[in-house]
Formats: structure tokens, sequence, C-alpha cells
């Protein structure tokens, strides 16, 4: 068949396709790129992936749906400056998979909640919400408390992240890249191979969720919110700095 | 469509459909290629004007067009959100009028600010903002906290740290741990029972007077050792944070959601068996130095500040 005007109008699946190349190309055009500039990250020091037990808490908070009423997203606007502090840097959710930015507020923005309230505040709020803030309409997530952690399966989600280029480590190699970028304290949490002593230990070093002797999903997704937007230390650098990325 | 535009015939699109079905080849209206025209001019100086084209590991940033100071020098970039912000912050209408009351603010001593009644009207303003961002969450909207127990009541004349300004800026920077031991196992039911109405003979009349006088002498003596925290007289140390027992005025202990005598010595005796541990957070890593000192005269104001 010769290729004409024609041909496209009358063959609908050939139509469509070319329909799809031709918008593809539109967004391709305005997304790849941000992969291979230099300057879409912000080179910062302190951001790291996440450990063993805050990645599981990460888990629960996708798997609950926290990301429908919370962003974690701080856009560099005078008004959520003021309310939430510093606006969020690409290179505090580069390890993120998927990352949680989101559109949706129907709660506040959670991106630097992290050491802004108790452990025990926490517990208390996803518990019962309405018991320390009375006009919330968060949900209760009683179960949480209730649950016990099941971490059975965080070698292999650490393995998972690791093919998306999060760099948990599984060789001595990697073990010593990690040394060297995160230091020796980080990238001991980042080995794979030690991914439940790790998570135990971390669950015993600090009283998350009021008893220490159970571990429950609710000592993760503490251990997760307490470290958001925390890594960063803004004081080391000048405004200014950020600027220069964009 | 016409099929005569301008006296000439129109042509069709050349193919037929169905035998006879065939498109006419109609130019454009020339407003829908003007506008056209005219959004390839406003491409080409967006692209001078913007970040626009990515060029290898790079883009075309476009001319610079924020300028902010930083460290004294100025500074001058290519337009993006984040220098925006800058410049805003800087020297945004609104800005500007902040920062005048916020250096006043700044420099005034607190007896100052309390005097002046524009400073007192703007500190209360911006204060009741942050408080709300920050504070709310646990000791609730204007310092009543949702339930007796949890968070202490900045609303009160009662204080556990003290009330005076100095004293409620350093629990704002450094934060608080109110922490009493649990004496569940370490004291009997009915030594425990006894203390419990002597804590309540402050407020109640009506609790047993032998057990009270019974609970003193616990109170008072080394195996309990409650009276090294709340003193001998039980009216609590500032510099323990330990509650004034004596007062009426109730922190941790429900004793005024309690129902009848019993259930007032249910719960102050929960709190001599489980102990309390609460953190107050540290803001000086969140909050500037203004915003503590907006906020401790705020929290001086609600209460009865000292
Ligand atoms: C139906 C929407 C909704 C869902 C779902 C939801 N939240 Fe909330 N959340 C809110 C609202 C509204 C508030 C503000 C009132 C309050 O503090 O409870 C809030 C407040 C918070 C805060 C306090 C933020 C601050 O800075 O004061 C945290 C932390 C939080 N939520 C965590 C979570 C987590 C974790 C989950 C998932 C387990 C979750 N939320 C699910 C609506 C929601
Ligand atoms: C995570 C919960 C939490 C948040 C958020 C919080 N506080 Fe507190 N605050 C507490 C607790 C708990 C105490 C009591 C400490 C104790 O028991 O000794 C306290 C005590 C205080 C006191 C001392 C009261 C007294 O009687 O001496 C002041 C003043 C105070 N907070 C002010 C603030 C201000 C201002 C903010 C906001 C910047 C704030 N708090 C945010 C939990 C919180
Ligand atoms: C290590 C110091 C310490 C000792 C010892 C101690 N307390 Fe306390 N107590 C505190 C502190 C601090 C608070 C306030 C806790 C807070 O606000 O977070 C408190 C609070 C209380 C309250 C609650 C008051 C209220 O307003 O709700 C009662 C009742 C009480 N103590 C009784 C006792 C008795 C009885 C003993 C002896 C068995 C005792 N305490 C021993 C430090 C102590």
């Amino acid at each position: 068949m010769k290729f004409s005007h024609e041909s496209i109008e009358i063959n609908a699946g050939l139509m469509i396709v070319l329909t799809m190349i031709a918008i593809s190309i539109g967004g391709l055009v305005e997304i790849v790129p941000l992969f291979y500039i230099d300057e879409t990250i912000e080179k910062v020091e302190g951001v790291r992936p996440y450990t063993p037990l805050e990645q599981k808490g990460r888990d629960i908070y996708t798997r609950e749906g926290c990301y429908l009423c919370h962003s974690q997203m701080i856009r560099p606007f005078r008004d959520e400056d003021m309310r939430y502090g510093h606006y969020s840097l690409a290179a505090e959710s580069q390890y993120d998979h998927p990352f949680q930015w989101g559109s949706k507020r129907t709660g506040p923005d959670l991106a630097r909640v992290g050491e802004k309230y108790s452990n025990q505040w926490h517990v208390q709020h996803l518990k019962a919400p309405r018991s320390v803030v009375p006009e919330s309409i968060m949900p209760n997530y009683p179960w949480l408390l209730e649950n016990d952690l099941d971490y059975s399966d965080i070698a292999d989600r650490m393995r998972a992240l690791k093919v998306t280029g999060v760099p948990y480590s599984l060789t001595t190699a990697e073990y010593q890249a990690n040394v060297e970028k995160f230091g020796k304290e980080t990238a001991d949490q980042l080995n794979i191979l030690e991914a439940e002593e790790n998570l135990l230990a971390q669950a015993q070093s600090e009283d998350f969720d009021g008893d220490r002797a159970r571990l429950t999903e609710m000592d993760a997704l503490v251990a997760y919110l307490q470290v958001l937007g925390t890594m960063v230390d803004f004081s080391k650098y000048d405004e200014g700095y950020f600027a220069e990325f964009r | 469509m016409a099929e005569q535009q301008h006296g000439k015939a129109v042509q069709t699109t050349g193919h037929a459909w169905d035998g006879d079905l065939q498109e006419y080849n109609n130019p454009l209206p020339t407003w829908w290629l003007w506008t056209f025209y005219a959004s390839c001019v406003f491409a080409i100086v967006y692209w001078v004007l913007y970040p626009t084209w990515p060029l290898g590991k790079g883009y075309t940033t476009g001319i610079k067009t924020i300028t902010f100071e930083e460290n004294g020098k100025e500074v001058t970039t290519n337009w993006n959100t984040r220098a925006r912000l800058i410049k805003e912050m800087q020297t945004g209408e609104e800005s500007l009028k902040q920062k005048a009351y916020l250096d006043k603010v700044s420099q005034a001593s607190y007896q100052e600010i309390v005097n002046d009644p524009d400073m007192t009207a703007f500190v209360n303003s911006m204060a009741k903002g942050l408080f709300g961002d920050n504070c709310a969450a646990c000791h609730g909207v204007g310092g009543t906290p949702a339930m007796i127990g949890q968070y202490p009541n900045l609303g009160d004349d009662a204080w556990l740290w003290g009330g005076k300004v100095e004293n409620i800026e350093q629990t704002i920077r450094h934060g608080r741990l109110g922490y009493m031991p649990a004496f569940g196992t370490v004291l009997d039911d009915a030594q425990i029972d006894a203390l419990a109405n002597y804590v309540l003979s402050f407020s109640e009349d009506t609790v047993d007077s032998n057990k009270a006088a019974a609970g003193e002498k616990i109170f008072k003596s080394e195996a309990a050792g409650c009276y090294y925290c709340h003193t001998t007289g039980a009216t609590g140390l500032y510099s323990q944070g330990s509650a004034n027992l004596t007062d009426a005025v109730w922190t941790v202990a429900d004793v005024p959601g309690a129902d009848g005598l019993d259930a007032k010595l249910e719960a102050v005796k929960g709190v001599i068996r489980n102990g309390v541990k609460r953190e107050m957070p540290s803001w000086s890593g969140r909050l500037s130095d203004t915003e503590i000192k907006l906020l401790t005269v705020y929290v001086h104001g609600l209460g009865g500040g000292q």
C-alpha cells in the first residue's frame, strides 16, 4: 500500500499509533532531558536512602494511602515557606520509589514533619486523631498498633529498590562505595545482607510506639515520619546556592 | 463552507470515500493564521527570557532577570521560582511590611513589646498563626488541649516550668521532658491509696482524713521520696517541672473529668502507679529567634504569665 494521507485516514489502527507517537514526542521532550541535565538534582550533603525500618514504614504509608490526603512537596512560595519550612529539593526525594510529592492536600504537607512532634504524639494521633486534634478529619488507624510488623520481605524489598537505582549494597565493592559516599554508619544500614538485624536494632534503639517489647507497624511508620525532611542541614548553604540549580 | 470563495472554485483534498464523498481543502481563516504567527513570535521571546531548550548536560537559561542580595553582594540570575522566592522574601511588598515589624520586635525587650499596643497587636496576630502551625496539634487551638493528661494547658495560671518570659522562652527553645518515675512496683496498693488521699486532700474535703495523714507521712518519707521533686509542701518545683499538687489544677491526672471521689482517687493513683513521661520538643532548629520571641509573648499572654 502506498503511504499517503488517505492510507492513514482510512486505517484507524495506524491513525491511533501515529497519534500516540506525535503526542509522546511532546512529553518526552519535556521529561527526558531532566534525566541527563547535570543540575536536576542539587548537590547537597546528608541525603541517604531509607534504613530498613524506615523503608518498611514507608511501605505502610503507601499501603494505607496517606498520600491521598498528604503531599510531600513544599513549593517555593512565601506562604509555604513560612508554614512548612524550606522548600523541597529534588535531591531529597532522589531515593524515593515511588515518590510521594502529590498535589492533594486534605491534610498538611508532611515533607518536613520529621522531628516536629514527639513519637508519643504520632502514636496517639495515628490511633485516634481526634483525641489530640478535635477538628481533625483524618481517619483512625488503630490497627497499626495491633499488627506485628512483618519484616520477612525486607531484604527482597531492598533488592527490588536496588534495581531502580537506590544504592543498597550486596557486594563488598558496593558496600565500600557506600562507606565512601555516606560514611560507615549509614553504609552499614544500607547493607542488604544485614537488613533484618539492622531493622531489629533500630527498632530497639528508640521507643517509637510506646512499647519496646513489641515490634509493630506503628514502630516502622513513626520511624519513617520522624526522618522526613530532616536529612539536609539547610544552615550549611546560602539560599542562592539552590537557585543556581534552576 | 462555501463552494465558492473570492470567486474561485474551492479545491478538494483529492480523495473520495464511498464513491463520491469528498472533502474541501479550504485555506485557513486569516485570524487563525495571524494568531499562529503571533504565537511563534511569542515563543521566540519566551526562549530569550526563560529557561527552555535542553542542550546536552545543560539548557538555555534565558537572560538574567532576577536580582537579589546574598552576603552583602548583589546576585543576578536567570528566571526561576527559587530566585523569585528569595527576591520576594527580601523585597516583596508584604515581606517588607512584615520585616519592619519583625525587626522592631526582635530588638525590643519583652516589657517594651507589652507596653506598645501596636507591637502587641502584631505579635498576637503573627504568633497566633505560628502557634496554629506548630503548637496547636499538641496544646490545642488557643493553648487549651483536647483533654487533660497528655499535654499541659497553656491557658491556665499554673506553670510546670515557670511562667516568666525567660522560663517560657527556655521551654520553647530547648524543649522539656516531664518525668516522674512509676511507683506501681515500689509501693503497695494501700500506700498508693493513702498517697492519693493525701494529694486529693488539698482540693477535696471529702477524702478519708486518716488515710490522708498516712499518705502525708509516705509522701515525706525516704521510701517514696515524693518530696524530692514535689517539695515537702507538695507545691512543686519549676526547676523539675514537677506539678504543684495543692492548686486544684490538674495537668496529668484527669481529676476534673472524673465523676465522684472514687474515680478521682483512681485518676491520681493511675499517675502514681504508672509515672509520667511527656516530651515537649525543642524548637530552636525549626523556628527563628524572632519567631520564638513572638511565641513567648503570645504564650505568656494566654494564661497568667508571671
Ligand atoms: C482523609 C484524609 C487523611 C488521610 C487518609 C490521612 N490524613 Fe493525616 N491528616 C489529615 C488532616 C485533615 C490533618 C490535619 C488535622 C490533624 O492534625 O489531625 C492531618 C494531619 C496529619 C499529621 C500532622 C501534620 C502536621 O504537621 O501537623 C500527620 C503526621 C499525619 N496526618 C500523618 C498521616 C499518616 C501517616 C497517614 C496514613 C496512615 C495519614 N495522615 C492519613 C488528613 C488525612
Ligand atoms: C509534640 C507535642 C508538643 C508540641 C508540638 C508542642 N508542645 Fe509544648 N509541651 C508539650 C508537653 C508534653 C509539655 C509538658 C512537658 C512536661 O510535662 O513537663 C509541654 C510544655 C510546654 C510549655 C510549658 C508549660 C508549663 O506549664 O510550664 C510551654 C510554654 C509550651 N509547651 C509551649 C509550646 C509552644 C509555644 C509550642 C509551639 C512552638 C509547643 N509547646 C509545641 C508538648 C508539645
Ligand atoms: C523524679 C521526680 C518526681 C518524683 C520522685 C515524684 N514525682 Fe510526681 N510528678 C513529677 C513531675 C515532673 C510531674 C509532672 C509531670 C508532667 O507534667 O509531665 C509529676 C506529677 C504528679 C502528679 C500529677 C499532677 C497533676 O497535675 O496531674 C501527681 C498526682 C504526682 N506527681 C504525685 C506524686 C507522688 C504521690 C509521688 C511519690 C510517690 C511523686 N509524685 C513522686 C515528678 C516527680
